[in-house]
């Protein structure tokens, strides 16, 4: 895997220098490539990941497994690129499994996300049926731990009672 | 009342604290401390390692090993250096497994030394070299590197400080705290006067894995000659991120190695066996865990390097372990100043230089045993640091 996307994923905020001096390249090819990842669609956009937890405590997200009937010629592409249009929806993926579409979504209160499913997904032509997980605690999200508590740097001096 | 300091023995108690320890003890009561001051690795054991160690306490496998270490772990031990730096050792003889790295200088030191022997101690160095030479009823004899040869022991130097009573040389590369690392070429020369002098070295080799560029470690007992001379320390702490078992080994001349085998059984026994059971499987199944380890503390040292020449704290580049050693002197500083302005005005901790001798005044030692978040958060408030400095008349 390239180098400059794996540090990249893993923080964004990186300068170009810094980038530079890790991956032993110029400035200059540091910035030509990351232009050619964003041109080619690899790298899609650069974003904080929030701990929306902590700013407000009714903010709630679920994962939604959806069963949909798909569509002759274009299979489930045509419900899931309905269902991505809602703001509300942070990912949609197609499954294997048990059911067909995993859709996250967020919302401002648990209520809120009721509201949505039930309006806005339940009804959709194709959508066979529903089942709502409330997510309760995220621990881990983006690869990150969101509870810094449990990050703590247990190392101590060589020399240390 | 007793009077322990009579009770007590002399040298022991004439030993100086580590200075490392003086200043971890000031920054540990302090709240919001950014830490670059770890000399270990930031890394969890690998998880295979692990599970092995888990695998065989569920088995009960609890008793003694044989007071060298279980002969597969020598085995496996002897098999690694042979791939790695060329070095043909026999496990049945050659080899014993200690109790860290540690323990085997102590035995070394303890088993070459006879009272009034001189023993070359280059520095900056880890810090347990002279203390245990004293212990030793040995006389430490400081050489001092300097930044303008890369922190390299230089033949001139060495000359400059045999005498007749120089018995043993201690060769602490890749080098905490300054990632020095001797070349194959600042090696010979070395060699050259430990033969022609009849000296023995201990050659200090726990971050032999961490090297950086394209020229791997190479063991001074690689060298024409030089097996016969050498006692190669190592160990699994730096390597495999294992501080915590505790083990580390001993390689060189069976006769020597039996004589620290002797100390070792009466003072230790033997390493624990757990740690060495772990130690055979990171042996056999461990080179990708190395590779990955050693590559990201690579990007770390690259920037940590480029970050510290930009602030204007020259760094000479190191090419070994997981230390830097930027120059502080254009600050007016002295070491221990910066990095008690640097604790209380930015709550960055590092360590001063001259706590690893005196010819580190003027540095300090950073480590990046630390994520990649960490060190930029740390570099930004360094900086911070120095910007604040320059502004203030």
């Amino acid at each position: 895997m390239d180098q400059l996307l794996s540090l990249l994923s893993e923080n964004a905020r990186l300068s170009t220098a810094q980038l530079a001096a890790m991956l032993n390249k110029t400035e200059n090819e540091v910035s030509d490539q990351i232009a050619e990842y964003e041109k080619a669609g690899v790298i899609r956009g650069y974003k904080a990941l929030v701990n929306w937890e902590k700013v407000d405590k009714n903010k709630a997200s679920a994962l939604i497994e959806l069963r949909v009937s798909p569509k002759r010629d274009r299979g489930f592409d045509e419900i899931a690129g309905r269902i991505m249009q809602f703001e509300e929806v942070e990912s949609v993926y197609l499954m294997s499994g048990g059911y067909d579409l995993a859709v996250k979504v967020h919302g401002k209160s648990m209520q809120d996300i009721a509201m949505f499913v039930m309006r806005r997904l339940s009804t959709l032509d194709s959508v066979l049926s529903t089942t709502t997980h409330f997510i309760l605690t995220r621990y881990k999200d983006g690869g990150i731990i969101l509870n810094p508590d449990e990050e703590k740097d247990e190392r101590r001096s060589v020399f240390s009672d | 009342m007793i009077d322990y300091r009579a009770v007590l023995n002399r040298q022991v108690q004439e030993l100086k604290p580590s200075g490392i320890r003086r200043f971890f003890d000031i920054a540990n009561e302090m709240d919001n401390v950014i830490s670059l001051s770890i000399g270990e690795p930031d890394f969890p054991t690998p998880w295979h390692v692990r599970q092995e160690g888990i695998r065989t306490l569920e088995d009960g496998k609890t008793w003694y090993s044989p007071n060298r270490g279980f002969l597969e772990l020598r085995e496996q031990i002897s098999r690694f250096m042979e791939r790695h730096y060329q070095l043909a050792y026999d496990p049945k003889t050659q080899v014993a497994v200690t109790v860290g790295g540690s323990e085997a200088i102590d035995l070394a030191v303890r088993c070459l030394i006879n009272p009034g022997d001189e023993v070359l101690i280059p520095q900056p160095s880890f810090v347990c070299y002279e203390p245990l030479t004293r212990m030793a009823h040995g006389v430490p004899v400081i050489v001092e590197t300097r930044q303008e040869d890369r922190f390299r022991l230089t033949a001139q130097e060495l000359r400059g400080k045999i005498t007749p009573q120089t018995k043993v040389l201690i060769l602490p590369y890749p080098n905490n705290p300054t990632g020095a690392v001797m070349h194959r070429a600042d090696l010979e020369a070395v060699a050259q006067i430990v033969r022609e002098n009849s000296l023995m070295v201990i050659s200090d080799e726990i971050y032999s894995e961490l090297t950086y560029g394209d020229a791997r470690h190479v063991s001074i007992a690689s060298l024409d000659g030089m097996k016969e001379r050498t006692v190669v320390i190592n160990g699994f702490s730096k390597t495999f991120a294992m501080t915590g078992w505790r083990l580390g080994y001993a390689a060189g001349p069976e006769e020597i190695i039996a004589q620290m085998v002797k100390l070792h059984q009466y003072g230790i026994m033997c390493a624990p066996t757990t740690s060495q059971y772990a130690a055979v499987e990171a042996l056999k199944n461990g080179e990708k865990d190395i590779a990955e380890m050693r590559r990201q503390y690579d990007m770390r040292r690259r920037l940590i390097v480029d970050s510290f020449n930009s602030m204007g704290l020259p760094c000479f580049e190191p090419e070994g372990a997981f230390y830097v050693f930027p120059c502080i002197k254009s600050t007016g500083l002295s070491s221990e100043e910066f990095c008690r302005q640097l604790l209380y005005a930015e709550r960055v901790a590092v360590i001063p230089g001259n706590a690893f001798g005196d010819c580190g005044e003027g540095y300090v030692r950073v480590s990046y045993s630390y994520s990649l978040n960490h060190i930029t958060e740390a570099l930004s408030r360094i900086g911070h640091f120095l910007k604040t400095r320059q502004a203030a008349p």
